[in-house]
């Protein structure tokens, strides 16, 4: 079965023809130059192709809390959103800190064969932050772990931070740190601010969060390794990314679609689907982030979706969990911050979705250039779409989604993974 | 009370007129109960304030005695509360003395559906316990919908119910003091 | 007036003085033999209290009775958290239950918030204190009780200074006090350490201050905050000792006010810590009194928004 995708505007740069057969990209050519009679045609004026998308931060629950989502659920919405591989976080029932668990994964994602889901291993057993997990045996397991986190929860205790970005040398691994200060954020709910005061909220200083990424850069300096920051969500956090980066310490960041959209004055309403962690911070903070993911100080976008059971959302905020769903609205809310406000190009998204998290997973087959011979691992976009979301529209189990009755720009309208359409006009395939 | 259709507006009384009606009201009470003795005025807020106080002055012009005066704020007793938003209260001051074994004469600007009257009887239930109530009223123009009347009126006025009953008094309203009948909305 | 009362930002300055006047029309049936109005009858009223206050629920329960409403006392014990009834089961059961009214008080800021914008019930929310967040009815009986001595009982509290003492943080009452007593034209003072104020204290309605001394002699009235033990063991101040000695309410410093100063409290008092039992019998303590106030601005916020028809409050006739 072959696929002509004709005339799509690649990575909004030029527009091509590709000719996809089995598993591969067989030709890319001039746009409306390939004619191919055997094979499945589709018109791409007007659209853009980028590499499929590379999430490296989701939350898929299963094992364990799958009232909220499955990987199939899961892999249904990341299809959905573009997405050709996704790291699924540690922090499920059982911890995903062993190869058996992580293998489970990495099997199960197979299975449903929507989307690459690649484990990522816990860095402590039981993300109890008291003793290293058995990072190696999961390096050396079919799921082939290469990044480590105890996401959910810091690696605060700075020795053991210290072992593990040691540890890891051996296989080549990472460690993404959620970092937060355990002890500045008792109880916290919300970003401490005038806001915070006002509402009655527990804050969650920035502080908390800065502390932690400057400790950590150091120590990674130090010790020569390699670390990624999860979710970086403040300016004090840019700045010190940039210090590091400068020095030339190897330090990855990552920022959320929510981070660079929704601010704290959301909380007003008391709703808790804003509720998240870290918390949504203040205009200066999503400008800082803007320009800094611009830059390439933050390297990628990783949504950390969330998903979480209606009666997880749907009561008091301080009883609430923390996360929001993202998958399948992460490309849309990127367009909206960055191409509309021309902070960024096609060909940048396509650099902070699918190429550098690749980079980053160290995955061979996404993330690539669109040439011949590579794996067709693509998305196609609407950049034109306006669109309101709604939240109960979805092939997530969850539907705490922030961004419900909020327009949109662009939509990404076909995803082809391994040469196979994932999702073709908005519909999940199988 | 609408102010603006005037066209067919009439006055029925006039400063004077409210006076003499006044005085008449004041001598009717004294002859009634035989004198001052026990007496108390209570006006119903806001236009039953100021003539409760003229009679009173009245009274005082003509026995040399001063009667107690008060106000009596029905608003939490009306029978319409729940009809419409809720209303800001008027002011409630019953003399010292209280009203148990008193003859309270209730003292309003118009008597119409008898309905304010009733909420007075009630109000004054949770009060005390008088020796006898009395109304007085500048207007009596008719319609009752409960069984109530007024021991002292002003002037009998008949109106038709599309008609609006508006009196001016120098305290509440400013100067010139009438009481004036216009058609059209209430 | 707004449907619901959920913060002291609810309400302006006409609708605040609309009801410290009807307050004061409604003080009186205290004391009469008869303490009863009819306004309510057939209105039921439920205090859905979900942590335990019983100062507060007999205050609102003796208010809702003297205006013969039918009162429903429930003791909701556990949240969401604890895996008890979830608060939307709860107001939903309430709903059911034709509660006309629901009074609530919740551990979590922004319950009442929550109950007023959801459309899971029909009734009138009233906050009885949230969380850290708000306490809308005793900011009214405080500057209630504030105006009947300072103002004649009359108008707002214009040029004012009200010295608000304590865990500013962590304190709904401090919250509601100084929005509410901003918008009577008051000027709050908040005084705490620099531990116990809010970031952002700066841009709060008022002025702050970290020295209890110096603030004293300029106020009309100072209002002292419980300060709960716990927040010792959270580095919030060293030791009791030193909180008392830098901003506990003796007779020393009571001397240093002027002589009309009122002395308030929301109650209970930890004599010996915030407060002296001195100061708290003192001729210029009023907080006895606010209890009693407390009734007559619980009658009146009830009746303001229960007493009519489902509608904004009009104009007056």
């Amino acid at each position: 079965m072959s696929i002509l995708l004709k005339n799509g505007s690649l990575k909004g740069e030029k527009n091509v023809d590709i000719l996809i057969e089995n598993d591969k990209i067989s030709k890319v050519a001039p746009g409306n130059s390939i004619k191919d009679d055997k094979a499945e045609v589709l018109d791409l004026t007007g659209l853009i192709v980028l590499p499929g998308l590379v999430d490296l931060h989701t939350h898929l629950r299963e094992p364990g809390r799958e009232d909220a989502e499955t990987v199939a659920t899961g892999s249904a919405a990341a299809a959905r959103g573009g997405f050709t591989a996704v790291h699924a976080m540690a922090n499920t029932l059982p911890v995903a800190d062993t190869a058996g668990v992580v293998e489970q994964v990495w099997n199960l994602g197979k299975s449903i064969g929507l989307v690459d889901v690649y484990p990522v291993g816990a860095v402590t057993i039981g993300l109890k932050g008291e003793n290293l997990a058995e990072l190696s045996a999961m390096a050396e397991s079919t799921a082939r772990v290469r990044i480590f986190s105890d996401d959910g929860h810091c690696v605060s205790d700075p020795v053991l931070m210290r072992r593990a970005l040691e540890y890891v040398k051996a296989f080549n691994g990472v460690i993404a740190q959620h970092a937060q200060e355990p002890r500045l954020t008792k109880n916290a709910q919300m970003n401490e601010s005038e806001l915070s005061g006002k509402l009655g909220l527990t804050g969650w200083p920035a502080v908390a969060e800065e502390a932690i990424v400057a400790r950590d850069v150091l120590l990674t300096e130090h010790v020569q390794s390699k670390l990624h920051v999860c979710h970086a969500s403040t300016a004090g956090t840019v700045e010190i990314l940039r210090w590091a980066k400068g020095k030339k310490v190897n330090v990855t960041a990552e920022v959320t679609p929510h981070h660079l959209f929704l601010s704290q004055i959301n909380c007003e309403s008391y709703d808790a689907k804003f509720k998240v962690n870290p918390p949504l911070r203040t205009d200066d903070d999503i400008n800082e982030l803007r320009k800094a993911l611009a830059e390439g100080i933050i390297d990628v976008v990783a949504t950390d979706h969330a998903p979480h059971p209606m009666e997880d959302k749907e009561g008091e905020w301080s009883s609430a969990a923390f996360g929001m769903t993202g998958l399948e609205t992460a490309l849309s809310v990127v367009a909206t911050a960055m191409i509309e406000t021309k902070l960024m190009t096609w060909a940048d998204v396509a650099r902070v979705m699918s190429e550098k998290p690749a980079e980053i997973g160290q995955l061979t087959e996404h993330g690539r250039p669109i040439a011949e011979n590579e794996i067709a691992n693509l998305c196609i976009i609407d950049p034109n779409a306006s669109w309101k979301v709604d939240a109960k529209d979805t092939h997530s189990l969850s539907t705490n989604n922030p961004f419900h009755d909020m327009t949109l720009k662009s939509k990404v309208i076909h995803t082809i993974f391994r040469g196979k359409f994932s999702m073709k006009s908005g519909q999940v395939q199988k | 009370m609408s102010a603006n259709s005037r066209n067919s507006a009439r006055v029925v009384l006039e400063s004077s007129d409210i006076s003499r009606a006044l005085s008449r009201i004041a001598h009717e009470i004294l002859e009634n109960n035989k004198g001052s003795k026990d007496l108390v005025l209570l006006g119903i807020p806001s236009r039953g304030v100021p003539l409760a106080n003229r009679i009173a002055q009245k009274i005082n012009e003509f026995e040399k005695v001063n009667i107690p005066v008060g106000s009596l704020d029905i608003t939490m007793y009306r029978d319409d509360l729940r009809l419409r938003p809720p209303r800001a209260l008027a002011h409630t001051e019953i003399p010292e003395g209280g009203i148990d074994h008193k003859i309270v004469i209730l003292v309003d600007d118009v008597l119409f559906s008898g309905r304010t009257i009733r909420a007075a009887l009630d109000a004054l239930n949770d009060i005390g316990r008088p020796a006898m109530v009395q109304v007085a009223v500048l207007i009596d123009r008719g319609h009752r919908e409960l069984p109530i009347r007024a021991d002292y009126v002003g002037k009998n006025i008949p109106t038709s119910l599309s008609e609006s009953v508006q009196v001016s008094l120098a305290d509440v309203d400013g100067n010139q003091e009438t009481v004036i009948i216009s058609a059209g909305e209430q | 007036m707004k449907k619901h009362l959920v913060s002291a930002n609810d309400l302006n300055k006409d609708d605040a003085v609309l009801v410290l006047d009807t307050a004061k029309e409604l003080a009186v049936i205290s004391d009469r033999p008869v303490k009863k109005l009819p306004t309510l009858r057939g209105r039921t009223v439920v205090n859905l209290f979900f942590e335990d206050s019983t100062r507060t629920r007999i205050s609102f329960e003796a208010a809702s009775k003297r205006l013969s409403a039918d009162v429903i006392n429930f003791s909701a014990k556990g949240s969401s958290v604890s895996k008890g009834e979830s608060l939307k089961d709860t107001a939903q059961t309430l709903q059911s239950m034709g509660a006309d009214a629901v009074v609530i008080r919740h551990g979590s800021s922004g319950a009442p918030h929550l109950l007023a914008t959801r459309n899971w019930i029909d009734a009138v929310v009233i906050n009885a204190g949230d969380g850290t967040h708000e306490h809308p009815t005793q900011a009214l009986l405080d500057a209630y009780t504030i105006r009947k001595h300072l103002r004649n009982n009359e108008g707002d509290l214009n040029g004012l200074k009200v010295a608000i003492v304590g865990d500013i943080l962590h304190s709904r009452v401090a919250r509601s006090n100084a929005i509410l007593l901003k918008t009577l034209g008051a000027t709050p003072i908040m005084v705490a350490p620099p531990t116990l104020l809010p970031v952002g204290i700066e841009n709060w309605n008022g002025e702050y201050s970290y020295d209890l001394d110096e603030v004293l002699p300029q106020v009309d009235a100072v209002m002292m905050l419980r300060v709960q033990q716990e927040r010792m063991s959270d580095a919030y101040f060293p030791t009791t000792r030193e909180y008392s000695r830098n901003f506990g309410l003796n007779a020393q410093r009571l001397k240093t006010m002027q002589k009309h100063a009122l002395v308030l409290h929301p109650g209970p008092m930890n004599r010996g810590m915030e407060i002296t039992a001195e100061v708290a019998d003192s001729s210029n303590s009023v907080v006895i009194e606010q209890v009693a106030n407390g009734v007559s601005v619980r009658m009146a916020v009830l009746y303001l928004l229960l007493g009519g028809s489902n509608s904004e409050t009009g104009e007056n006739n």
